[in-house]
């Protein structure tokens, strides 16, 4: 009776889980192996036909190695800037939460407004950065027109947008190491940057890889700004594999493919996976 | 006491059935709407809806806006398919293909039964008709279409010394204007080559003689020479006689670069029009686009469809519903509004569009354009053909790919995908 009990409270999560999770995954493996099925004609197995088109499908490559171009920096940049700006504002200085606030509502704002507010910073000739090029006498820029600086522009408006809201945790990571530490190292004479690379940075090191597993997270579903901002374009160099799923399955109407590029990106969060659980996380002292 | 408890049960009862009758008798109707351009469009939308339920009290409109038109489409097929369907959608004219492959939506010719039904198919500009018209059926009306016209700031013209009257007629003479009109802080020329490039050259080529694709949307004509051609003027435009900023330029931006200035000439949609008209602080004229061999544009914009999944009285109901949205007189309230063009003759005949055509000349410039209009890109696998010649366009545009060889490539992707539509 009792196993009953357990199983029921268990229910609502585990439907959840197979309805959105599992459910959705296995068929969308299934799927990768059939042709697209529409009016005309319908699905038939295709075996690995699929991915043998993708393999050639040079879109896919390029927004492929765009995609992991695009987590290798914003992850360590984005992670890099939150602890400066907490370990900053997490001094006493003037002003401190006025500075806390401003660094951290990019984070709140919702993604397609930030895309908006950047595409008139980006602009060529009315755009803020261009206004302040020129105001120094600095050539004109064409950021998001320009295949060799639209995925930086896209980059540095990420990292922007997510480190304020990893400074947060950082915050009250630091909030929670011993002062005692931090006055022990000054009295045997340890210079600030010492204590903070053999007390401060270690200590803060669980933090780091919980920040470090969501910021992968939400660099590979980054897509809302690329629909404001360049659209993937120009010529795909700022397309990334989630917007190119989205428009494989909804502007080519080519479900199949789109279940194709799916697992690949599924298995890519996999191999991220087991590399951060299975190695990072062997590394770090939990306390 | 108990009877009369009971007569007043069944009285309450039949007063519900009879009240869910006349509820069921009323139509609903959901209609998703797209906007691509500026401005506050979904308030008039909002309004002439009102005014249709006001005079239709039968139906019952449920107007959504869904962002632009792949959003609209992409909102329309999941209600679709979630068995939530609307009943009819402002769609892009050139998802007719993907629309029919997709078995999602009735022909017009299909519904329309008497004789003034089939008058009112044929009320409409033909340019317009295009897009909807295929497999010898009529799949879409037009609602808020346009043309690509192009914009210029007559101050600018002047300071330049160029009569403002005159804006340049070809494409030579756009060149020659835009050297005098680049200076320092102003360009002579932009073209958009984000959001629709395909729409742009879709001009050019058309003016250097040549359309896109086949009328059965099963063939396309990237690698002619003429097209070639098309695309290595406009390349030229900012490599060879630097009056356009180099790069791709952003559609979205692109008026905010007009009315502040920054160039003196742009190609854009006419949907534009009231927006600049109410936004510019210079004197701007208004032009059809210059000529190589010919003056051509492709039309743009959005056509009302039903979808298959509808009740005869449904049907019935939504073809009241556009026959309303596309009346002369609303067709003449939008065009005002929004700068689009009125969809039939008999809407420049009405007498508020008359004065406002008079009272403000650009307003007719992209109906007098129809003239020289095409349909606009779209075949079967379109969001796929489309991907490809945009592509094409923007690595040239960014110098990553040489013209010719760049367009017979995409050509032969094309090719590739509509070998099963022959």
């Amino acid at each position: 009776m009792r196993h009953v009990y357990g199983w029921l409270l268990l229910l609502p999560g585990f439907t959840l889980i197979v309805a959105f999770t599992h459910y959705p995954t296995v068929t969308t493996f299934i799927n990768s192996f059939f042709s697209n099925q529409t009016v005309i004609r319908p699905k038939k197995f295709v075996g690995l036909s699929n991915y043998e088109y993708m393999l050639n499908d040079p879109v896919f490559l390029q927004t492929f190695k765009n995609t992991i171009y695009f987590a290798l920096t914003t992850v360590p940049l984005s992670i890099a800037l939150a602890l400066a700006m907490a370990v900053f504002v997490q001094e006493k200085i003037r002003g401190r939460s006025v500075v806390r606030l401003a660094y951290f509502t990019p984070t709140i704002l919702p993604m397609v407004a930030v895309a908006n507010i950047w595409l008139f910073f980006y602009a060529p000739e009315i755009g803020l950065i261009n206004q302040i090029f020129q105001y120094f006498n600095l050539p004109q820029q064409n950021f998001l027109g320009d295949t060799n600086m639209v995925l930086e522009a896209t980059i540095v408006m990420t990292v922007w947008k997510e480190a304020g809201f990893f400074m947060i945790f950082y915050l009250a990571a630091l909030q929670s190491i011993p002062k005692e530490l931090n006055e022990a190292a000054k009295i045997e004479g340890a210079s600030a940057w010492t204590s903070f690379w053999k007390i401060t940075f270690p200590l803060l090191m669980p933090t780091t890889f919980f920040v470090m597993v969501n910021a992968l997270i939400n660099s590979f579903k980054m897509i809302d700004h690329l629909f404001i901002l360049t659209k993937g374009g120009p010529d795909n160099a700022s397309n990334l594999l989630l917007y190119y799923i989205y428009d494989v399955a909804f502007s080519f109407f080519d479900y199949a493919y789109a279940a194709t590029l799916t697992i690949v990106l599924l298995a890519l969060l996999i191999v991220v996976s087991l590399i951060q659980f299975g190695l990072v996380e062997r590394k770090i002292h939990y306390k | 006491m108990f009877r009369f408890v009971k007569r007043a049960a069944l009285v309450s009862v039949l007063a519900a059935s009879f009240l869910s009758s006349a509820n069921a008798q009323k139509t609903e109707l959901t209609m998703y709407y797209p906007i691509s351009v500026g401005g506050p469009l979904t308030k008039i939308v909002d309004s002439m809806v009102e005014e249709f339920e006001k005079q239709n009290p039968d139906i019952d409109v449920n107007a959504i806006y869904a962002g632009n038109y792949n959003d609209a489409r992409i909102k329309s097929l999941a209600a679709l398919k979630a068995g939530q369907p609307a009943q009819l959608a402002v769609m892009f004219s050139i998802d007719t293909y993907d629309l029919i492959e997709q078995d999602a939506i009735i022909s017009f010719s299909d519904i329309v039964k008497s004789d003034k039904d089939k008058e009112w198919l044929n009320s409409f500009y033909p340019a317009l008709m295009e897009n909807g018209t295929t497999l010898g059926k009529v799949w879409a009306i037009p609602f808020q279409r346009s043309t690509i016209i192009m914009y210029y700031n007559k101050d600018a013209f002047r300071k330049a010394g160029l009569d403002p009257n005159k804006p340049p007629k070809d494409w030579d003479e756009m060149v020659t204007m835009g050297k005098k009109l680049t200076t320092n802080d102003q360009w002579g020329l932009m073209i958009p080559s984000t959001g629709y490039p395909y729409w742009m050259f879709g001009a050019l080529a058309k003016q250097n003689g040549e359309i896109l694709m086949n009328s059965e949307g099963t063939k396309t004509y990237f690698d002619n020479p003429n097209v070639v051609k098309a695309l290595e003027y406009w390349k030229d435009l900012s490599n060879k006689y630097n009056i356009m900023p180099k790069g791709t330029i952003e559609w979205g931006t692109l008026r905010k670069n007009f009315l502040s200035g920054k160039t003196a000439m742009m190609w854009h949609s006419t949907g534009n029009l009231t927006a600049v008209k109410n936004e510019a602080t210079f004197d701007f004229g208004v032009a059809m686009l210059p000529a190589s061999k010919m003056r051509g544009t492709p039309t743009g914009g959005g056509n009302f469809y039903i979808f298959k999944k509808t009740t005869p009285q449904e049907r019935e109901a939504s073809m009241r519903l556009i026959k309303f949205m596309t009346s002369p007189e609303n067709s003449a309230k939008w065009s005002m509004g929004t700068g689009y063009i009125g969809i039939s003759k008999a809407a420049y005949n009405t007498p508020d569009l008359k004065k406002y055509v008079e009272e403000f000349p650009p307003a007719k410039v992209a109906r007098d354009q129809l003239e020289f209009a095409t349909a606009e890109l779209s075949t079967y696998q379109t969001g796929r053909v489309r991907k490809i010649l945009d592509d094409t366009i923007q690595a040239v545009l960014t110098d990553k790919k040489e013209p010719k060889e760049a367009l017979e490539e995409a050509q032969k992707e094309a090719s590739k995908l509509l070998r099963n539509y022959k």
